[in-house]
């Protein structure tokens, strides 16, 4: 499954990044708005946040905290320590990310619960215990005739395209077996 | 790094030879005609055999060559430049590809980066609850819009439900506190779980930071799959797992990784990067880039970290298109814009009060604790990584992620500091207590009769929220101190750059508020008396944080310049720059006096790469004939002579030795030097060749030189191996003082050098000898060398 699922990482990547893109350009979400004003407590009056969808040009305190709590002259005192942001969100964007991750999370887990519990049940049932024996084994040659007999192989062209699939996922298991016995067995690399 | 490879200078000595061509090109006639000419004929004959020029795994390459590859595929294209129109775009565009990988490169590390972000917070938060309206906001989103949340509590909302709240139905009491405390574990655990087991089934490679490979793969070491698409998707997967179990590491150094992923993928679809080893990794240096551009959102840091700590070769052209891709990749970001402040990092803080030059003392002090807690912590880290490497602790690494989370979520609950998400805390910390904060760190006393205006804040003492939450932070410290020594190098993708950053931003803080509360206290102190007016203000703790910061990743890590731009432009005004850089030395300083080198030349030594530091002097005073090989003990040299050796005789020399290379002599007698040819170049070539070729078997002969000697009539077809042949091998006397040798495998990029006496071939030096060499002047474990 080497080409089919490097395509398709690399097609979710270019989709993830064609969505993301093009939610910079969408209009903007009525919800995705707000003008954030955070006045400390004042005299004997408690601290409070004020939340108001409202446009950049009118967020300040005036336009915002409503109903007033202080009385008429001493408002300017009480604006003057309010603190007023505009802020901006794009909620579709993080719906469509949250989405995209998940989606690939779960096909994941899917493929690893295949391959780690169902296909060896379907193995052994079809093909008999010694081949399965055979499949599993080291096949890091280290004759360097070899090695130059895979690197001339890999030109050669299959014909039937399922067993170009099967020769395809064949290869990248060998190659994962090889790192997971660099990485966890041996402790050469990434220790 | 050294600016380039090559210069042209190494042309001039080399002048009686050529560098090697590539069978099949026919550029002898135009280099101005020499007594190679007649042959061109002969070698347009020859095609160029598949693989020949190619590296084995875990090898490192050839900077010569590859240099050399480039410049005649260069200069093939613009020779055929003005035939047509075809060949004109066709050499327009191979000049501009190296533009468009780069930003292809942004665009993906950007958007990637983007997905972590959010992915990330999310999941962070579902270990405390979930957004009934709207599932996939997180804490902070779900209570955006609410007007429910108060100026004390200002996460409280009725649309987020803790765990608690929906299976037992109570929100406050001791019952709901350990249902809490009890999701809280199950899920730190199930994410650690789920991330290690992705990990070990599909790409192991995907575990650890990835900066020390990194740097090893871009000073020339193969490791194939290390940048594969199966790493990078489940890096990006697994790396939001990680952080989302609460475990003490950061996906800075991941993040570098990641983009590094996206630069390799990329330079494959253009010929001119996918055939050419030393031009990948011009696109990898320019990737590193913008992995740190998009972590830190700092640019011009991320382009200063890849010239100082990942690339060994750095020339300029690499340095404005590593800017372009940094650039491109915050660009993206700033769009998806992940943290809803249109900023990239989420502990971006402004300051604009000043500081005042007393405070260099403590600044200089948490300096000192910064070099400190990074010699302990590269020391620590490395004996426990040692320990797991050789004993039965390494057996079991998905056993030893569990047991980690589950430690860490276990103790790190119940303190509010530990609970938040490492990036929050760092945000809290760096935020400085003004009117408008409500947490216990700013229960600060106030003369609530004061009409003063706003900004002038009094000196106030502190109250007990804040003596309770300076205790909370030294737990914090010890426990993120010491799991993070077990945390670092864990099969989870792991960074550690926030660890660092928020020890040293406790550090710091608790630093602040000691000397503001000093300050209060003690104001008629000289040092006070002169700088601070009463009753003013003038101790900024958030700002002591921020140096702690600093302070700690440097003395970790090493870094000088590029750490001391990334934390300027995380903080945004040049005003601090003094303070940063008085810290930063001091931990370099410090730091440097227990041991040379940084947490990622550390792990390079402990896993054995081949890596030959730019940074260090060889002070030593040995020859060329104290390190080559062979030594008056070892078997002699195994060499192949020009014309006399038969293809038997080569297969059974390349069977019975390991060598990675032979060097090619005109006869035993004279030991001349003819060339050198590598292992892997002949086994495949002799291959190729009794398929291909008829009338090759295995008593042909071998024929190295330009013309075949005269053969009797009945032997079989002669084997012309010249094309794989590299002419123009770098050779030294056997008098050359090692630092002349060291200084040519640096800069020029080798992998092996002869040593000659007299005119004739005595021996080798080869990179792994020099290391080992090096190895053994400092008394440590030679055989610790493990790659070639």
């Amino acid at each position: 499954m080497v080409v089919p699922g490097g395509a398709c990482a690399t097609l979710c990547a270019l989709l993830a990044l064609a969505t993301l893109a093009g939610q910079v350009t969408e209009a903007k979400n009525s919800e995705d708005v707000r003008c954030k004003c955070i006045c400390p407590p004042y005299k004997d009056h408690q601290g409070y946040i004020y939340n108001k969808n409202i446009s950049q040009k009118d967020c300040d305190c005036l336009h915002v905290v409503e109903p007033m709590p202080v009385p008429g002259p001493d408002v300017e005192a009480y604006c003057l320590r309010c603190e007023c942001k505009y802020e901006e969100r794009s909620s579709v964007t993080i719906k469509v990310t949250i989405i995209i991750y998940l989606s690939i999370l779960g096909l994941l887990l899917l493929y690893m619960v295949y391959l780690t519990l169902v296909e060896p049940i379907l193995k052994r049932r079809l093909f008999g215990h010694s081949q399965l024996i055979q499949s599993d084994d080291d096949v890091g040659d280290h004759q360097p005739f070899a090695n130059a007999h895979d690197v001339l192989a890999r030109s050669r062209s299959r014909a039937n395209v399922l067993n170009k699939v099967e020769y395809a996922q064949q290869r990248w298991k060998r190659q994962v077996q090889e790192q997971r016995k660099s990485v966890f067995d041996r402790h050469v690399v990434l220790s | 790094p050294s600016s380039s490879p090559l210069g042209d200078s190494h042309r001039e000595t080399k002048s009686h030879h050529r560098p090697s061509l590539p069978a099949g090109t026919h550029y002898t006639m135009t280099n101005g005609g020499s007594i190679n000419s007649s042959t061109h004929l002969l070698d347009l004959l020859d095609e160029p055999i598949p693989g020949v020029g190619t590296y084995d795994d875990f090898h490192t390459i050839d900077w010569v060559r590859e240099k050399c590859k480039d410049r005649e595929r260069h200069r093939r294209i613009n020779s055929r430049k003005k035939e047509s129109a075809w060949e004109m775009t066709k050499s327009l565009y191979d000049a501009w590809s190296g533009w468009l990988v780069v930003t292809l490169t942004g665009l993906s590390s950007g958007a990637l980066a983007g997905l972590i972000d959010i992915a990330a917070d999310w999941m962070t938060d579902l270990k405390e609850g979930i957004c009934l309206s709207a599932l996939w906001f997180n804490h902070e989103q779900c209570c955006w819009g609410s007007n429910e949340t108060t100026f004390e509590e200002r996460d409280k909302c009725p649309q987020w439900k803790t765990w608690a709240e929906l299976i037992i139905g109570q929100a406050e009491g001791p019952g709901s506190y350990i249902m809490n405390y009890i999701m809280y574990i199950l899920w730190a655990l199930s994410f650690a779980f789920l991330a290690v087991s992705l990990v070990k089934v599909f790409a192991p490679y995907a575990c650890g930071s990835g900066i020390p490979e990194i740097k090893t793969i871009l000073s020339g070491f193969i490791i194939r799959g290390y940048l594969g698409k199966w790493t990078l998707m489940i890096k990006t997967i697994t790396l939001v797992l990680a952080v989302a179990s609460g475990l003490s590491l950061g996906k800075e150094g991941p993040l570098v990784h990641v983009a590094c992923c996206c630069g390799n993928i990329f330079s494959y679809l253009f010929p001119k990067y996918s055939t050419n080893e030393a031009k990948k990794r011009e696109v990898l240096s320019a990737a590193s880039a913008a992995g740190v551009s998009v972590a830190f959102g700092a640019t011009i840091g991320g382009v200063l970290f890849s010239l100082e700590e990942v690339s060994y070769y750095f020339p300029l052209k690499t340095l404005w298109r590593s800017f372009f891709a940094a650039l491109v990749a915050a660009f993206v970001l700033r769009s998806i814009n992940p943290f809803g402040n249109s900023r990239l990092v989420l502990f971006y803080v402004e300051y604009h009060t000043p500081w005042y030059l007393f405070e260099l003392l403590p600044f200089i002090l948490l300096g000192v604790f910064g070099g400190l807690w990074g010699a302990f912590f590269i020391r620590a880290n490395i004996a426990w990584c040692r320990r797991r490497k050789s004993t039965k602790f390494g057996k079991y690494p998905v056993l030893e992620v569990i047991i980690v989370a589950a430690i860490t979520a276990v103790i790190a609950f119940p303190n509010p500091y530990t609970r938040l998400n490492t990036s929050e805390l760092i945000k809290e910390l760096f935020t400085d207590c003004g009117p408008l904060e409500s947490s216990s760190l700013c229960d600060y006393r106030n003369d609530m009769n004061a009409s003063k205006i706003v900004d002038d804040i009094p000196d106030r003492p502190a109250g007990t929220g804040v003596y309770s939450a300076i205790w909370q932070l030294c737990l914090a410290l010890i426990f993120k101190i010491i799991m993070t020594v077990f945390t670092f190098g864990i099969k989870v993708p792991s960074g550690l750059f926030i660890p660092s950053m928020a020890i040293g931003a406790i550090a710091g803080r608790i630093v602040g508020i000691a000397v503001e509360q000093l300050a209060y206290y003690h104001h008629d102190w000289f040092l006070f008396k002169e700088w601070c007016e009463v009753g003013a203000d003038c101790i900024t703790p958030g700002l002591y944080a921020m140096v702690g910061a600093a302070a700690c990743l440097g003395g970790v890590t090493r870094m000088t310049v590029s750490l001391v731009v990334i934390v300027f432009e995380l903080t945004g005004g040049l005003e601090y720059i003094v303070p940063l850089m008085a810290a930063v030395m001091t931990s370099k300083w410090v730091g440097d006096a227990f041991g040379r080198e940084g947490i990622y030349e550390a792990h390079i030594r402990l896993n054995g790469y081949p890596f030959l530091d730019a940074k260090e002097e060889f002070i030593h005073t040995t020859l060329a004939a104290d390190v080559m090989r062979p030594r008056r003990s070892d078997p002699p040299l195994a060499v192949l002579t020009q014309d006399n050796m038969t293809v038997d005789d080569i297969e059974n020399l390349i069977n019975e030795t390991s060598y990675n290379g032979f060097p090619v002599i005109m006869s035993k007698e004279s030991q001349r030097l003819v060339g050198f040819a590598l292992r892997r170049d002949l086994t495949i070539a002799i291959e190729s060749a009794r398929k291909k070729q008829e009338g090759i078997v295995g008593s042909s002969r071998v024929c190295f030189a330009q013309h075949t000697p005269s053969l009797p009539a009945e032997s079989p077809r002669p084997l012309k191996l010249r094309s794989i042949l590299d002419m123009s091998p770098f050779t030294v006397t056997d008098h050359t003082p090692m630092e002349i040798v060291v200084d040519i495998f640096r800069k020029l990029g080798l992998r092996q050098c002869l040593v000659t006496h007299n005119g004739r071939l005595l021996g080798t030096i080869t990179k792994k000898d020099i290391l080992r060499h090096m190895a053994q002047m400092a008394n440590q474990d030679p055989a610790s060398i493990m790659f070639n």
